[in-house]
């Protein structure tokens, strides 16, 4: 499974990279959604997978007494899928912005700061 | 002493305060300062002459051996007097040269600030000290250079000039830090003691390059020299002061001040006579092609340069005497010669020395000054110019064995270096005064009184040099390491060769007088090959400097997002793939591996499937729905290994960005066919390259053992400590609080950022236009 969780996160940052190249805006967010979650299950992968063993202590223990997942890159995991949705939310509300100001959806087209260019 | 340095800033600093009273009668006020500073430093004279040296040390920066280190000795009073006297002349003059001006005040803060610096540099007894000082002074002649800041040229040439002195300061910083890499300390007087083993240094070269550099920069030796005849874009007094008198010594009082440290090599003379004795030659050549006054002079003033240089050079006692000798003299006739222009200047308007003549009828007393000058700058008796023209040339004619040429150069410098002195200070006031001038008015006392000074000055320490032997000269030649008891100054030498000389040099320079007569011609010529100076090839350095990064810039800055993407990813792809076709072993240990079920291989097979359709699909609604089904499949893989809190985190998250992507998803346009086929191909190339990186990373990492000691530290002590039992919440909320405090004041930013966006309304105006814009887009479509 690991093989196959790999393939999966190469699969998401190559497509998530293919997106942002893109020039429409909305691929852009598309592609750094796609990229943030590659990032996330690649973080997950490293810091190895373990199946039914959530990291939670048992009602009546005060410590593991079975072998448990790490708990570190969940907790990391968490904290960047949270602030993925602040960047996302923000960037979709942004470029919903840009487009009602420029009318345009091409990216080429805001390359300049100057109003005229 | 720190006082007396600090007097010049902390008087500029009240100017900003109090300047607008000072523009007005009061100005003359000003030259108290200076006066104040000079009658200050009279007092060392008599301590200086019996030969002690008066330091002091303020700490600065003790643990790097940074100090605000001050020694006064013979060299140091030398230019202090100097800084200071002549400061006291030229703010008098000043405050009738530009009487009225609107930014007089500011004049004198600059003039004030390098005052501070100028005398800093000369006393400072610590290196770093002494280049913050004179780095000071090159900002304070930036200011001046361009004082009159509306014209383009003498913009130009403030930044010319701050660019090449700015150069040399670096230089002796550097040569600072590698004398103290080698000595330990940055304190002079300390490495005089030193001497030997910094000759023997096998770095001693590139410190000798260092302090040249700092030197010749500074006091525009060839070929950094350029940067001077631009300056005199300053007002007058500016030239008489920083460009004639002090500043531009600042590079020879190094030399002189290191001769002990670093001098005695071969490397050291040799190099500083070619330098200077070229340098004095050149420009002393080049006086004749000059009709400015100021050109002439600032050619004239480099040529005394190089003749300071090349005495330096020579290293013997009699050319350190010669040296400190012609110091003098040069302050005094160049000083002269700068004000009684300056005079000229303000009277008529011109300072076309081909338009001047005859004005001895009108101003006696200029016309006095600037003759004496010129017979001081002459070296004809009884000036101390020929006190100093008799010692240089002795210096030259005992050198063993070069004295030939040194010979044949220092007469055929002085010939040139008579004619300039001549055509600046006595063409102008003889003759028959032409139409053009005869309303000229005679000016105030503050403005001849100055040069009619300096030039009385020569006259009388050439009548009686044993004034200025004792107190200034010798000390001078003691503190360049030379012994100075045997020293007795006159101004009969006796009949010999050395007279001799001095009466060719005065016979050919006279005829030279009057025979050539500066012309448009001869100006001309020499323009022509102004290609070749360095100056112009600076400037064509300078160009091509400034394209090539204009190009580099442009290429990697263009603005494109995905060129940047695209270059990045490139970079990292080549970087991290060549390693890895070297490093990568491939072996993955299947047993370690857990295994895979059905339920797996569904979610993995609809997780593709969704990043696919993501991807490909034309519909954007299609789009945004298939990125939620990436992210519910990735919620399932979260589910099967043990995250439950992942999970139910990324389920509601991946929620809210399809809804919020939906909401306004009406609002953004529809998908455009913008790139072409070819584009498209490779950029999926390079995708595909770089997803296939991270799968390779992603595998090599697995087959490495990881530590799991940070989170057995969480799991153990989270019920123990925190008393939770959910260990990834417990680390989120507990051992990391602050973290996530932090990520939570992220998130509302970001809320508040979105709301608004959101709640934004152009101005009507904006609105107005954007609306025209699409209006015209539209026309231009039909």
């Amino acid at each position: 499974m690991e093989i196959l969780l790999a393939l999966m996160v190469g699969i998401l940052y190559g497509t998530g990279i293919y997106m942002m190249l893109r020039r429409s805006m909305v691929k852009l967010i598309l592609g750094i959604i796609l990229l943030g979650n590659g990032a996330n299950l690649l973080i997950f992968l490293l810091g190895r997978i373990t199946k039914g063993a959530p990291p939670i202590i048992p009602g009546d223990s005060k410590v593991f007494t079975e072998a448990f997942a790490d708990p570190v890159p969940q907790a990391l995991i968490l904290t960047a899928i949270v602030i993925s949705f602040g960047l996302q939310s923000f960037a979709i509300v942004l470029v919903k912005r840009a487009h009602t100001v420029v009318r345009t959806d091409d990216l080429d087209e805001m390359n300049a700061t100057d109003e005229d260019s | 002493m720190l006082t007396a340095i600090l007097t010049g800033f902390l008087f500029s600093i009240f100017l900003v305060f109090v300047g607008r009273f000072f523009k007005g009668k009061l100005s003359i006020l000003a030259s108290l300062v200076p006066l104040g500073l000079f009658i200050y430093f009279t007092q060392f004279i008599a301590p200086v002459t019996n030969g002690e040296v008066i330091m002091r040390n303020f700490e600065w920066i003790p643990s790097f051996g940074v100090d605000l280190g001050f020694k006064l000795d013979g060299l140091s009073l030398l230019f202090s007097l100097m800084i200071t006297g002549i400061g006291f002349l030229v703010f008098a003059y000043t405050s009738s040269y530009l009487k009225g001006h609107e930014y007089l005040d500011r004049f004198y803060g600059y003039l004030a600030s390098f005052m501070g610096a100028m005398l800093g540099l000369v006393l400072a007894d610590n290196m770093i000290t002494l280049f913050v000082f004179w780095e000071l002074t090159s900002i304070s002649s930036f200011f001046l250079i361009g004082f009159n800041n509306t014209n383009p040229a003498s913009r130009k040439s403030a930044m010319t000039a701050l660019g090449i002195t700015g150069i040399g300061g670096l230089f002796l910083l550097a040569g600072a830090l590698l004398i103290n890499n080698i000595t330990g300390t940055y304190s002079i007087s300390e490495m005089l003691t030193m001497s030997e083993a910094i000759r023997g240094n096998e770095f001693y070269f590139l410190m000798v390059i260092f302090i040249f550099g700092a030197a010749f920069t500074k006091s525009a030796q060839f070929p950094f020299h350029f940067w001077l005849p631009g300056a005199m874009k300053a007002p007058t007094p500016v030239s008489t002061y920083l460009h004639s008198a002090t500043m531009v010594k600042a590079g020879v009082y190094l030399l002189m001040r290191f001769t002990p440290v670093l001098g005695g090599e071969n490397i050291w003379n040799y190099t500083l006579i070619a330098v200077g004795g070229f340098t004095m030659l050149y420009s002393a050549v080049h006086t004749i092609f000059r009709t400015d006054l100021k050109g002439i002079l600032a050619y004239s003033t480099i040529s005394a340069l190089g003749i300071l240089v090349f005495l330096t050079g020579l290293g013997t006692k009699e050319a350190f005497l010669a040296a400190a000798v012609f110091i003098i003299v040069h302050a005094l006739y160049k000083a002269t010669l700068f004000l009684v222009t300056g005079i000229i200047d303000h009277q008529t308007h011109t300072r076309d020395v081909k338009r001047l003549a005859g004005l001895n009828k009108i101003m006696l007393p200029v016309g006095i000054a600037g003759i004496l000058a010129a017979i001081s700058s002459a070296g004809i008796p009884p000036t101390i110019g020929f006190v100093g023209k008799e010692l240089t040339y002795e210096s030259a004619l005992h050198y063993e064995s070069l004295a030939i040429f040194l010979m044949i150069g220092i007469v055929l410098t002085k010939i040139f270096l008579l004619y300039a002195g001549f055509v600046a200070g006595i063409k102008p006031f003889v003759g028959k005064l032409p139409e053009e001038h005869e309303n000229v008015k005679m000016p105030g006392f503050l403005m001849w009184g100055p040069p009619l000074l300096l030039a009385s000055l020569g006259v009388l320490f050439g009548v009686a040099p044993f004034i200025i032997e004792s107190a200034l000269i010798k000390p001078v030649v003691t503190a360049m390491g030379a012994d100075a008891s045997e020293i007795h100054l006159a101004l009969w030498h006796g009949f010999n060769i050395v007279f001799i000389l001095s009466l060719i040099t005065i016979g050919v320079g006279t005829a030279m007088y009057f025979m050539i007569k500066p012309s448009k011609k001869l100006e001309n010529g020499i323009a022509r090959l102004d290609f070749i100076s360095p100056e112009n090839i600076l400037e064509q350095f300078n160009k091509i400097f400034v394209s090539v990064s204009n190009f580099w810039t442009n290429f990697f800055q263009n603005g494109y997002l995905r060129n940047y993407i695209s270059i990045i990813i490139l970079f990292l792809v080549v970087l991290v793939g060549y390693i890895m076709i070297n490093e990568t072993r491939f072996t993955i240990d299947y047993n370690s591996l857990s295994k895979i079920t059905v339920y797996e291989i569904t979610t993995t097979l609809i997780l593709i499937a969704g990043i696919f359709y993501t991807v490909f699909t034309d519909s954007r609604l299609a789009a945004v729905a298939a990125m939620g089904v990436v992210g519910l499949s990735i919620c399932l893989i979260f589910v099967f290994y043990s995250a439950p809190d992942l999970a139910m985190t990324q389920f509601s998250i991946d929620t809210l960005t399809v809804i919020l992507f939906v909401l306004v998803l009406y609002k953004l346009p529809k998908y455009l066919k913008l790139s072409d086929y070819k584009t498209r191909v490779r950029d999926g190339i390079l995708s595909t390259i770089f997803g296939l990186i991270v799968t390779t990373l992603a595998l090599e990492v697995l087959s490495e053992p990881v530590s799991k000691e940070v989170g057995e530290f969480y799991a153990a002590n989270s019920y123990i400590e925190a008393h939770g039992k959910n260990v990834v919440n417990v680390i989120l909320v507990d051992f990391r609080g602050a973290d996530t405090l932090i990520e939570i004041s992220v998130l509302s930013i970001a809320a508040v950022g979105v709301f608004g966006l959101m709640k934004l309304r152009l101005k009507m105006k904006d609105r107005r236009r954007y609306a025209d814009r699409s209006l015209n887009e539209e026309n231009l479509k039909k």
